[in-house]
C-alpha cells in the first residue's frame, strides 16, 4: 500500500508537471475548457492521489501514543461520534463540542485533543500550523487522515443546533465585513455568481454550489509549492489577499467561516482529501 | 467626523430596525467583537487594518446600499479628499499605466513594505484586447476612451474615479487607491491614459 502510494505518487507528479504547463496553454485560450481539463486530470489522480502519503502518516500519528501523558487520539479523541470514532466524523463538522463549550471544525478539534488529551502545548502546534518546503505539521497529516474517512459522504453539519446556527450567523456577518487598505470583505469576490480575479473563477459562498466549491478537496496537495494544506491554511490565505492581517490559528474567526461555508454544503458529496491548483 | 458618521449610521438603524434587522445586527456585533480578538499583526499589516472607517462603518451596516441621502454625503466627502496631480495635466503615459495596470501586487502581509503598488486593473477589469486574462468583478473598459471621449471632464472623471471610487459610488467594490496612498497622482495619471489616449490599445 506504501509503496504502491510512492510509485503512483511520482507518477503523479510527472502527470503534474505536464498538465500544470498545458493547463496554463488552455487557460490563455479557454477558461471553461481549462477548468474541464483540470477536472479530467483531477479525476484521472484519484487513482494515485498525493493526499495519501499524508493520510497514512496521519494514521500513525492518531493510533501512537504520543504527547506528555502518552495517550494515543485513537483512544481519547472524540471528533462527535465518540471516542476513537472516525466513519463520516469529518463531514458533520463544524459542530457543537460540550466538553470544550465550542463549535470547532475539525482541525481545532483535533488541536483541542492534543492539548486536553495528549497534554501538548497548543503554542507549540500554532508556531508553525501549516506546511511549507518540505515540512508538513503533524496536525496537516492528521486532520487529512481524519478527513480521508469521510471520502464519498455527504456534508452534514448540524445546523439544527442552536449552538452552531448562531456561529453560522456569526460566519455570515463576517464575510460581509469591510475594512482594511482596500475595503474588501470576503464577499467583494465571493459574495456573487460568474465572476473572476484574472483567470480564477470566483465561487459564490453564499450559495450551496459555490460553497461546495470553497471546502470540497480541503485538505488538499496543492500543485503550486507541491504541499499538503488545510482549509485552516485557506482561510488564512484568503485574508492575506484581502489585505487582512493573520488570524490566529484555531480562532473562533476561521471557525465561523469554515461553519458558514460547510453547512452551506450540506447534502453535497465530500470527495475526500484531493489535489489543488 | 468619521464619529458623527458612526452615530448616524447607528441612528438609521435603530429608527428602521425591525426584528431581523436586530437578530443581523447582534450577530454583526459578535462577529465584529471575534474580529477585534483573533487576529495579529503580520508583515506590513497591523490590527488597525480591521477597524472600520466612517465609509466602510455605513457601507457594512447598510448591505452596501445606504439611503441615497447619505449615499450623496459621503460621496461628497470623499470627493473632496481627492487632490490632483501638482502640474494640473490628467493624462500620462499609457505605457507606463498597461504596466502598472498588470500589477497585482501590495498591500498584503507577504510584500515587502514600501515596494510600489501595483494597479491590480487586470485582477477585475478587461482593459486592453491583448491581455485575456482579465478577471471580471468589475465592469470590462475595453473601449472605454472610444465610447466616451477624452475631453476634460472625462479626465477628471477618470481620474478621480480611480484616486477614489467611493467618490461616485459610496459602497463601490472597487479600491480607493489614492485615496490609501496605494497609487500616487502620477501613476494615476498613467492609468486615465491608458483608459483615455486614442493611441492607446484600449481605444484601437
Amino acid at each position: 500500500m506504501k509503496k504502491r502510494g510512492l510509485e503512483s505518487l511520482v507518477t503523479g507528479m510527472v502527470a503534474l508537471g505536464f498538465s500544470a504547463g498545458a493547463l496554463a496553454q488552455a487557460a490563455e485560450i479557454d477558461h471553461a475548457k481549462a477548468d474541464a481539463e483540470f477536472a479530467k486530470f483531477r479525476a484521472e489522480m484519484e487513482d494515485s492521489n498525493p493526499a495519501e502519503l499524508f493520510e497514512l502518516k496521519g494514521e500513525e500519528l492518531w493510533k501512537a501514543k504520543r504527547g506528555p501523558k502518552n495517550v494515543s487520539l485513537a483512544e481519547s479523541c472524540d471528533l462527535g461520534l465518540g471516542v476513537g470514532k472516525l466513519e463520516g466524523a469529518f463531514v458533520k463538522t463544524p459542530r457543537y463540542y460540550a466538553d470544550a463549550d465550542k463549535v470547532m471544525d475539525a482541525e481545532r478539534r483535533i488541536v483541542w485533543c492534543m492539548t486536553e488529551k495528549q497534554g501538548f502545548k497548543f503554542e507549540d502546534i500554532a508556531k508553525k500550523p501549516f506546511a511549507s518546503g518540505n515540512f508538513t505539521p503533524d496536525i496537516t497529516s492528521l486532520v487529512t487522515f481524519v478527513a480521508g474517512h469521510s471520502r464519498n459522504m455527504k456534508f452534514a453539519v448540524p445546523l439544527n443546533d442552536p449552538k452552531v446556527k448562531e456561529v453560522w450567523e456569526i460566519g455570515k456577518e463576517i464575510t460581509t465585513y469591510r475594512a482594511g487598505p482596500y475595503d474588501f470583505s470576503c464577499n467583494t469576490c465571493h459574495g456573487s455568481d460568474g465572476k473572476r480575479i484574472r483567470m480564477q473563477n470566483l465561487p459564490n459562498i453564499s450559495k450551496p454550489e459555490g460553497a461546495i466549491k470553497g471546502v470540497f478537496g480541503w485538505p488538499g496537495y496543492r500543485m503550486t509549492g507541491g504541499v499538503m494544506l488545510t482549509s485552516q491554511w485557506r482561510m488564512n490565505d484568503c485574508f492575506r489577499q484581502q489585505r487582512f492581517p493573520s488570524p490566529k490559528y484555531a480562532s473562533d474567526t476561521v471557525t465561523a467561516l469554515l461553519t458558514y461555508m460547510t453547512a452551506n454544503s450540506n447534502g453535497q458529496l465530500y470527495k475526500g482529501p484531493g489535489i489543488k491548483r | 467626523m468619521t464619529k458623527n458618521l458612526k452615530l448616524a449610521a447607528l441612528a438609521t438603524i435603530t429608527a428602521f430596525s425591525s426584528t431581523p434587522v436586530l437578530a443581523d445586527a447582534l450577530a454583526r456585533a459578535k462577529a465584529i467583537e471575534i474580529i477585534k480578538r483573533d487576529f495579529e499583526p503580520r508583515g506590513q499589516a497591523d490590527l488597525d487594518r480591521l477597524a472600520e472607517d466612517g465609509l466602510q462603518a455605513i457601507c457594512n451596516r447598510t448591505g452596501n446600499s445606504p439611503a441615497s441621502e447619505n449615499a450623496k454625503r459621503l460621496e461628497a466627502d470623499q470627493l473632496a479628499m481627492v487632490k490632483l496631480p501638482a502640474d494640473g495635466k490628467l493624462m500620462g503615459d499609457w505605457k507606463a499605466g498597461e504596466k502598472l495596470a498588470q500589477s497585482g501586487r501590495g498591500f498584503t502581509w507577504s510584500d515587502k513594505p514600501g515596494l510600489p503598488v501595483g494597479g491590480n486593473c487586470y485582477n477585475c477589469h478587461q482593459i486592453s484586447p491583448k491581455e485575456q486574462a482579465y478577471g471580471t468583478v468589475g465592469p470590462s473598459l475595453y473601449q472605454y476612451g472610444k465610447l466616451r471621449g477624452n475631453t476634460p471632464d472625462m479626465q477628471k472623471y477618470t481620474y478621480n474615479k480611480i484616486y477614489n471610487a467611493k467618490a461616485y459610488n459610496a459602497c463601490s467594490d472597487m479600491p480607493r487607491f489614492g485615496h490609501v496612498e496605494a497609487l500616487k497622482p502620477e501613476q494615476i495619471k498613467d492609468l486615465v491614459a491608458l483608459l483615455l489616449d486614442p493611441e492607446s490599445p484600449v481605444n484601437k
